[in-house]
């Protein structure tokens, strides 16, 4: 049995499984990092402690979640060449420059920079102290700016010939890191960041809120999340319909399995729900509206969408997972409107602060972008398939000579060392959380120091390391 | 298509860097790993403490430049990069687990209170197990991989024999010379006495895998014999061996005569030599022995482009990490960072 394990799809799992886990760190500290910057700018600004306060406690999860996310994105560097190297053999003169890019400009300036944004509270001037920050926060965005390059091409490929032993060559710089579904996907993700770390703090905000504690900071957390919340959501809507038609006019396969369509039509109607099955070639149990889906892709109530059937069978995605990754995507940013216009109604209530339900439903809305954007990473990515890289590349040719049951062993190994190390971090960021910020009024105040109070000096006095 | 290979020799040029990358990674880590190698054994709590942040600051940094070399391989020399990997794939995959363990116990230690000494354990036995993956890496790399093609053809337990075994111990021994020699300059008292004394007992240890080493290399391969024993090559690389014997020397003396500084930086030297010697010996095959660097490299407009954003952003880099250690200089105190 074990002489079975068929390699190619246990690498794909473990691939699936490392990166999932990885992508959360990103999705979180691209939009923390660029909170802290802003949050450390109002504090040298505006000297209200509640911001420096708020700054205080989130570095420290920024830490965690930072570290977690270097670890977990060595693996990933490594990955390619264990688990793909026939991919990464054949594409690495395209893709090795992309990947290699986003080491240098931002894995770098995050990594070295941090140590100062982390420890260098009370060692550096203020003014590059705030730079650190900014630094790191860049360099969250460059690093999604590459990687995210280096996905659009596997996605939409262009500026590149197939030259000597099946090896690709690029042809055009600009063409391979601005593919064409690039622009596109790297707004949309960016913006999912963003709306995950503004759905974090706000979930974070309404607890405090809710509990009567650290009220100031709280007001401040929850109403910086809820201005995301009313902006930001409903301009991912927009981002994400031109995404959508995007993907329709460069991977039609990939929204025929989004919206659980086989037959090709003119007037094609929206699937709601369904039961995509693969074998019948049905969409079972679908509820319709008419001649929508032709409205949203082609901005014509009689534009025709190509099914699924026009592809041999062969070249088709797994329908259900893109089908329903898809619904859960879209139906948690229908959510996030919804929480942006509530806020909206209850501020010019005046109960933005004080209202109880609303409380919980943001503290339960915490996790929803972390759920978002994996939702929307598996119906790119597995809406991609069978290809690795789109028509040029498949995935069953992409993997190493390695053998199943070492692959299994890797794989078990990462599923328990994710588990135990990931758990850990999750039970440390809550310890942290429930500890709340740090007040410093009392010692900044008392003791008439003129510089900004001192992350160590503060935690030493109260706990030691025992943060 | 712009490209630099009319006037730049692009395949060495990288093969530098990434030499060099991967060398900055061996000291850096090798010094952090090092100090986990060596963590149980030190005195006290607060010895820990102390070594502990005395490379808090930087040991993420640290380790991007494996990141460097794992990417840069990848981008610049794309064949070695995926005939290698799968060649080395229990090792690889272990070690950079064993860098998840301890990575992360770097921050929860400081966060947790009953449970630290899990994560001290963690630190410990990940620092224990990525370093000796990365000496039977070693190991197996000098012994040589086997190609057909453009793909790896061995056996997937080549990696796996006594002689990358001792490489690992060696490689144990190696970057705990590192992290002694560390903590005798970065830290004060008790724990520098201690470490003092870790770093004399485990200088000879390295002493005897380095000649181990230098010894089998040439037995094992007659392509290494003819190159270290052969006139007039014997006298070029005479200073070589001779050298890395002097130091040894000096950092006993050092040792011994109470320098602080000193050790740490003729360990590093130690590490050049057999840097250099690997080098030397290997050169110019990039997948022993079977795949030179020119043949593994990636066509030079892939190499020109990323050799761009290298010579911008390296320099940058390297300053910013100097700064970064220049910043966090002294004593490392036991107080926590956060």
């Amino acid at each position: 049995m074990i002489e079975n394990l068929d390699p190619v799809l246990l690498s794909r799992i473990q691939f699936a499984f490392s990166l999932s886990f990885h992508i959360f760190f990103p999705a979180f500290t691209i939009g923390l990092a660029s909170w802290l910057a802003v949050l450390e700018w109002l504090w040298l600004k505006t000297g209200n402690t509640a911001y420096s306060e708020i700054y205080g406690m989130w570095v420290k999860i920024f830490a965690v979640t930072f570290g977690m996310g270097v670890v977990s994105g060595v693996v990933m560097s490594f990955q390619f060449g264990t688990n793909f190297s026939a991919f990464s053999d054949k594409a690495g003169n395209v893709l090795g420059p992309l990947l290699g890019y986003e080491v240098l400009t931002a894995f770098f300036l995050e990594a070295s920079s941090l140590g100062v944004m982390l420890f260098g509270w009370n060692r550096v001037r203020p003014a590059i102290h705030f730079a650190s920050t900014v630094i790191v926060a860049a360099g969250t965005v460059m690093s999604a700016f590459w990687i995210l390059s280096a996905n659009s091409w596997m996605q939409t490929p262009q500026g590149f010939r197939v030259g000597e032993n099946g090896l690709l060559y690029p042809t055009d710089w600009l063409k391979v890191i601005f593919s064409p579904s690039f622009p596109y996907r790297f707004v949309h993700m960016v913006t999912a960041a963003y709306l995950t770390t503004a759905f974090v703090v706000g979930g974070i905000g309404a607890f405090y809120l809710w509990r009567g504690r650290n009220l100031k900071q709280a007001r401040v957390m929850f109403a910086m999340a809820m201005i995301m919340a009313i902006f930001v959501a409903p301009m991912q809507l927009v981002f994400g319909d031109l995404h959508g038609r995007n993907t329709f006019v460069h991977q039609p396969t990939k929204v025929a399995a989004i919206e659980g369509l086989w037959e090709t039509q003119s007037g094609a109607p929206l699937n709601l729900f369904g039961w995509p099955d693969q074998k019948e070639e049905i969409t079972k149990y679908a509820v319709e509206i008419p001649r929508l889906s032709s409205l949203i892709l082609t901005h014509d109530l009689n534009g025709e969408v190509r099914g699924l059937k026009a592809w041999p069978r062969e070249d088709r995605p797994p329908v259900f997972w893109v089908f329903w990754s898809f619904r859960f995507m879209v139906g948690i940013g229908g959510l996030m409107i919804l929480t942006g216009v509530s806020a909206l109604v209850l501020y010019f209530r005046k109960r933005l602060f004080d209202t109880k339900w609303f409380q919980y439903w943001c503290m339960a809305m915490t996790p929803a972008g972390f759920a978002a954007v994996l939702a929307g990473w598996f119906v790119t990515e597995i809406g991609r398939q069978p290809y690795i890289i789109q028509g040029v590349m498949r995935t069953s040719e992409a993997s190493s000579p390695v053998i199943g049951p070492a692959v299994a062993i890797s794989l078990a190994a990462f599923v328990l060392t994710y588990s135990v190390v990931f758990g850990a971090g999750a039970y440390y960021i809550v310890q942290l959380i429930k500890k709340g910020p740090d007040v410093e009024a009392d010692v900044y105040g008392s003791h008439g120091v003129k510089e900004p109070p001192l992350i160590t000096g503060l935690t030493s006095k109260e706990e030691g390391r025992h943060v | 298509m712009f490209s630099f290979e009319s006037f730049l020799d692009l395949p060495l040029i990288w093969f530098g860097v990434i030499a060099t990358a991967l060398f900055l990674y061996v000291l850096l880590d090798g010094f952090d790993l090092g100090v986990g190698i060596l963590f149980p054994f030190a005195p006290s709590d607060e010895c820990r403490d102390r070594m502990m942040n005395s490379i808090a600051p930087f040991w993420d940094g640290n380790e991007t430049w494996l990141v460097l070399s794992g990417g840069g391989l990848f981008a610049a020399f794309p064949l070695a990069y995926s005939i290698l990997m799968p060649a080395l794939y229990m090792p690889v995959i272990l070690m950079l687990l064993g860098l998840i363990f301890r990575g992360v116990a770097f921050e929860f230690r400081f966060k947790a209170v009953k449970s630290r000494f899990v994560w001290d354990y963690a630190f410990h036995v990940g620092s224990i197990v990525a370093t000796f993956m990365q000496g039977m890496i070693l190991g197996a790399f000098v012994k040589g991989v086997q190609v057909d093609g453009r793909s790896f053809a061995g056996h997937p337990f080549d990696w796996l024999n006594a002689y990358s075994f001792m490489t690992g111990v060696a490689l144990l021994f190696g970057y705990a010379l590192l992290g002694s020699t560390w903590l005798v300059m970065k830290t004060e008292s008790i724990t520098q006495h201690w470490a003092r004394k870790c770093a004399s007992y485990v200088l000879g240890y390295v002493g005897v895998f380095m000649g181990i080493v230098s010894i089998s290399m040439p037995m094992m391969n007659t392509g290494v014999r003819d190159l270290w024993f052969s006139l007039p090559n014997c006298f070029y690389l005479l200073p070589v061996p001779l050298v890395t014997a002097g130091l040894f020397i000096r950092i006993w003396h050092d040792l011994h005569k109470g320098l602080e500084t000193r050790p740490f930086f003729m360990s590093i030297a130690v590490f050049l030599m057999g840097y250099f010697g690997l080098g030397v010996s290997l050169w110019p095959w990039l997948v022993p022995f079977a795949i030179t660097f020119r043949q593994a490299a990636a066509a030079g407009t892939s190499q020109s482009f990323l050799l761009v954003g290298t010579v911008i952003t390296l320099p940058v880099i390297l300053s910013y990490t100097a700064y970064c250690y220049y910043v966090f200089r002294g004593k490392a105190s036991s107080e926590g960072y956060y």
